[in-house]
């Protein structure tokens, strides 16, 4: 056989006769020599080269007495190349592959998305609003905030949609334009945020003065080609602000901005609002008559926030969904979306910032919110109340809204029996904890089981 | 944020503890707590002068 490839080298020297169809046998013709080692040369490129290749690596140990081997498998289907990352990564990193051969150092998987409900399911304050657009707030999905700059003629609907066509997702985030706005004055803007507590991107810092790498990659769609831009921000530090234009597509994609290691950061912990990420869905002249800034985190110009973007405001027809949503420390590529282990656990995240939710029964015709229930034993009392410790301690003293009684009378919490509303007055030393809530009554409570609903809002 | 009144409230010693504010045409009580959002808006918008706190009843 044609020894064409070092691979079709025998171990045994004298079965190697020929180098690629020229004799090196004995007798063989001078003129061979030169031609032969001319051969092998060509062959050693093909190797180096990688058109050709071998089929174990053995890396021997400084006596040679063992080795390392590295070895394909006994069939490759495909030819597959690996490139290797610049460098080495941090202590304890894993290697992994963005699906295309290109491998990088990661942060084990594991508790490493920082986005609380970035699968969009939780959703306690209730999964559609309408006519939002005027004032900026949570109205739906847990977490995730719009906010708004100069007063706007745009409206929009927001909720929570059902996926059916995105392999581990069954929610996402939908915002759909219901009233356009085209003449956009400059100071117009809408997001959407979702701001991260200090307490927990203390795993980005590299020191108290910098921050390493960190990649959001989120999955969207729309109903046209869309370009919007995804922006992070730091509350405090001198370098604090960077985006990303991304051109959103109809169908499903997943989406990736990589925010460089950064000096001059600052994220201080404690519970304040550190970090803010915001889709930059519609903007004025404020915010996009300058350069985008999406080289590196550099101090806030607010020209270069959202240059290149299109308005969500456009037309009617307009929608955007996003869901899948995850923000961990390292370059990139993005690992797959971490799901949270159970529904159970990320809704007890969200109750860190928010409680309530809880479905009316058939009794129970008010506002949605978290249930109270006591018996009043005290009916002497001239300052009859109702206790409720919170089911998850919040990041702050929550505000508190006494959303019913069980008619849907506002403000109120009621008796259970006789359906009598009371006037709540006010809350007694408000904690993260713990809320007491007085009510208005006259010489006292019955001995009697009041029943009322309450949201705590401690969001940032 | 659209606050349309603020109004503190006292516990049972007549210390302000908390504001009975209309935040977007919702009753809301409000602690004194600067890391509470509505109570940091509060008190941009009374520093601002567009928003006064009254007294308890």
């Amino acid at each position: 056989m044609s020894k064409d490839k070092l691979t079709d080298y025998d171990a045994t020297a004298s079965n190697n006769t020929d180098v690629g169809g020229i004799s090196v046998a004995e007798g063989m013709l001078p003129s061979g020599v030169n031609n032969a080692i001319r051969e092998q040369m060509s062959h050693l490129k093909d190797f180096a080269s990688g058109t050709t290749g071998i089929d174990v690596l053995s890396l021997a140990d400084d006596d040679a007495s063992h080795a390392i081997k590295l070895q394909a498998p006994s069939a490759v289907t495909a030819d597959t190349t690996f490139t290797l990352p610049d460098g080495d990564g941090a202590s304890g990193q894993t290697m992994i592959t963005d699906g295309a051969g290109t491998l990088a150092w990661a942060a084990p998987y594991g508790n490493r998305n920082l986005i609380i409900n970035g699968a969009m399911q939780v959703a306690q304050r209730g999964t559609s609003v309408t006519e939002l657009g005027a004032t900026d707030g949570y109205f739906t999905l847990d977490r995730f905030k719009v906010a708004f700059g100069a007063a706007s003629a745009g409206r929009f609907t927001m909720s929570q949609s059902t996926v059916t066509d995105l392999a581990g997702f069954s929610n996402a985030l939908k915002l759909d334009c219901t009233t356009i706005d085209t003449s956009i004055a400059a100071g117009e803007l809408f997001v959407l945020q979702h701001v991260l507590e200090g307490f927990n991107l203390q795993r980005l810092k590299a020191s108290s003065t910098s921050t390493q790498a960190f990649t959001l990659s989120f999955y969207a769609k729309s109903n046209a080609s869309r370009a919007i831009a995804t922006e992070f921000e730091f509350t405090n530090g001198t370098n604090r602000q960077i985006s990303k234009l991304h051109t959103i597509g109809t169908s499903w994609a997943r989406y990736t901005m990589t925010v460089p290691a950064a000096s001059s950061t600052q994220i201080d912990d404690d519970n304040s609002a550190e970090l803010t990420m915001s889709f930059w869905l519609h903007a004025g002249n404020t915010y996009t008559s300058g350069t985008i800034n999406d080289d590196a985190l550099a101090p806030t110009t607010s020209a270069n926030r959202a240059p290149g973007i299109g308005s969500l405001f456009a037309s009617t027809d307009n929608t955007l969904e996003i869901t899948g949503v995850q923000l961990e420390v390292g370059s990139g590529p993005a690992t797959p979306f971490e799901h949270p282990r159970s529904y159970g656990d990320e809704l007890i995240r969200c109750q860190r910032y928010f409680e309530g939710g809880t479905r009316a029964n058939s009794s129970h015709t008010g506002n949605a919110g978290a249930i109270w229930t006591q018996k009043n034993d005290s009916s002497s009392r001239s300052f009859p109340q109702m206790n409720a410790e919170y089911k998850v301690f919040k990041r702050a003293t929550p505000t508190v809204t006494i959303e019913s009684g069980q008619d849907g009378t506002a403000n109120s919490i009621s008796g259970y029996s006789s359906g009598t509303n009371y006037t709540v007055t006010s809350i007694q030393s408000p904690s993260p904890s713990y809320v007491c809530s007085y009510f208005q009554t006259t010489g006292g409570l019955p001995d009697q089981i009041t029943v009322g609903y309450y949201t705590a809002d401690a969001e940032l | 944020m659209n606050i349309t009144s603020a109004q503190y409230v006292q516990d049972e010693n007549g210390n302000n503890n908390s504001i009975n504010a209309v935040i977007d045409e919702k009753a809301m009580f409000v602690p004194l707590d600067p890391a509470n959002r509505h109570y940091a808006e509060i008190l941009r918008q009374v520093a601002a002068g567009t928003l006064t706190i009254a007294d308890a009843d």
